[in-house]
């Protein structure tokens, strides 16, 4: 009776387990059948040409990845700063208390909030107009949570057998953090990172008001320029487009590419963590 | 210099370098730790001995103010190292612990080579000559009775090693701070018999120019490597006295029992 009971058990949960799979499989089987005909150098490499029609998405692509990068740039620093306190300096208070309930507001913000905040402070407020640097700006925000999150995690899985060997043998708290703690904690504070900022490089919403532009077909000069960028220009495609029964091979392609670059962010982040790991092995 | 009627059985003429006058010491609103008064006499081994939560470690780890990193810890009394109060303020930890080493219970080298292991200390505290280091790090392996065993290995990952000889690594790394006093908590504890054995040996080394206390469960441990034992118990200090009258002839009849196996 028992026995049998684990074996139902057993069967619905990878039944449950499958039909994840199905459906990410599904996904991507559509995504390739479908876009990988369109992949070809002048797809990736040429510029757009009406409208998005016909040409290239190379500004998106482009505007995507300095996208990433400033987001990166802007978010590791504070969200790695940020776990640090949280996990090595912060008191068990009110305070903290109050500065985790904000961690996991934030992370339940809808991103068009996050979308809206940008425009206000960073686009208007700040003057820097709809732009890389307000864009990054917006994406920081926006991934900030898990960046802490997975960071603090992080910090926290070094063993207390090194922070005590450390503080006695006569290390400040700094330096126990910044030999015995950071090098240890590094792959899995970029890993957690990087995981993070792959799910922001493929938002529309907080780059729809703060950098996104609708046909752009020239590459940016500096950080206050506008760019394209894949998620908006597939939105673009598929939706807003007066051709857009015509140019299914033009959106599938640009959904693919998304996808191949958010996939390899992730792959890069597992090649980090791997290399990391073998390096501490405790 | 040593008060006689609390240390009978202690050679007068005895340097103490440690010196507690009643330590409370307590987690959040729990005393852990009851008017310890205790002296430790340099160049000696002193064990710490009592069963589970008799305060023992609490109170090892006052002396090297690691207690400070536990939040909410709170010490009473007066703790002094060659006569200086490491609990006044303005005391410098760092320095404080430059001149005593700590020893864990479970072997903690870090994940790095041999030589940077016991490089850390000298490095954190600004020795950058590379030819001064590699002295440093051979004299205080020879020290911890392990170079020969990783002389021609120094740059393999340290976790690499048999627990003893991690646990040695560990002596060495302390070592290599260039301390005067070295706090051992349970050292040999996870350890298999050979092990603890060299262990124990190389704290009859190191006496001769170390002070050394140890916190230990095992008895017959204490009464092999120690010169000076106190009796920990319920966070009070029971007794202490020359480890051989401690385990012959206890004065308090709760250490007579803890001895001979009646409790604990």
């Amino acid at each position: 009776m028992n026995n049998t009971a684990e074996k139902l058990i057993l069967f619905a949960l990878r039944l449950i387990t499958y039909a994840i799979v199905l459906v990410i499989g599904y996904i991507l089987f559509d995504i390739i059948r479908n876009g990988a005909p369109a992949l070809n150098w002048q797809f990736i490499s040429g510029f757009p040409r009406r409208s998005g029609a016909a040409g290239g998405i190379f500004p998106a692509i482009v505007g995507t990845l300095s996208l990433v990068v400033g987001t990166i740039a802007v978010s590791l620093p504070l969200g790695i700063g940020g776990a640090i306190y949280l996990a090595e300096y912060a008191e068990q208070d009110k305070f903290n208390t109050l500065i985790r309930l904000a961690i996991v507001t934030l992370a339940g913000v809808p991103s068009i909030v996050f979308g809206l905040f940008g425009l206000g402070i960073f686009v208007l407020f700040c003057g820097f107009g709809p732009s890389i640097l307000a864009g990054s700006l917006t994406l920081a925000c926006m991934v900030l949570p898990t960046i802490i999150v997975a960071s603090e995690e992080s910090l926290r899985a070094v063993p207390k057998g090194f922070r005590d060997a450390s503080l006695a043998l006569g290390a400040t708290k700094w330096e126990m953090i910044r030999t015995n703690i950071l090098p240890y904690s590094m792959s899995g504070m970029i890993t957690g990172s990087i995981l993070g900022i792959g799910r922001a490089a493929g938002e529309t919403a907080p780059i729809l008001l703060t950098v996104a532009a609708f046909f752009l077909p020239r590459l940016p000069h500096s950080i206050f320029d506008q760019v394209m960028a894949l998620p908006y220009h597939l939105y673009i495609l598929a939706t807003q487009h007066p051709e857009a029964d015509r140019i299914r091979h033009m959106q599938y392609g640009t959904a693919l590419v998304l996808l191949l670059l958010v996939l390899g962010l992730s792959l890069g982040a597992i090649l980090i963590r791997t290399h990391f790991r073998k390096k501490f092995r405790w | 210099m040593v008060e006689q009627s609390l240390y009978p059985n202690y050679p007068k003429d005895l340097e103490m370098v440690i010196t507690t006058n009643q330590v409370n010491f307590f987690y959040g609103l729990t005393q852990a730790l009851f008017d310890i008064s205790l002296l430790i006499p340099a160049k000696h081994v002193t064990a710490l001995i009592g069963p589970s939560g008799c305060g023992k470690s609490t109170f090892l780890r006052c002396l090297n103010r690691m207690n400070d990193t536990i939040p909410h810890s709170r010490v009473e009394g007066e703790i002094s190292i060659n006569r200086k109060d490491i609990y006044a303020p303005g005391t410098d930890v760092v320095e404080l612990r430059k001149e005593v080493g700590m020893v864990f219970q479970k072997s903690n080298p870090f994940p790095k080579s041999i030589f940077d292991n016991v490089a850390y200390g000298p490095r954190i505290h600004g020795e950058k000559n590379p030819k001064r280091l590699a002295e440093i790090v051979e004299q205080s392996l020879q020290q911890s009775a392990i170079w020969d065993e990783v002389k021609d290995r120094l740059h393999a990952n340290a976790m690499g090693l048999s627990g003893g000889q991690q646990q040695r690594l560990c002596i060495a790394r302390a070592l290599a701070v260039g301390p005067k006093i070295l706090l051992m908590d349970e050292p040999a504890s996870a350890l298999d018999p050979k092990s603890t054995t060299r262990i124990e040996d190389l704290i009859g080394e190191l006496r001769t120019n170390y002070t050394i206390v140890i916190v230990t469960h095992n008895m017959q441990q204490a009464a092999r490597v120690s010169d000076y034992t106190a009796f920990f118990y319920e966070g009070r200090l029971i007794e202490c006295d020359a480890t051989p009258k401690i385990f012959t002839n206890p004065r308090q009849k709760q250490t007579e029992d803890y001895i001979t196996g009646r409790f604990g």
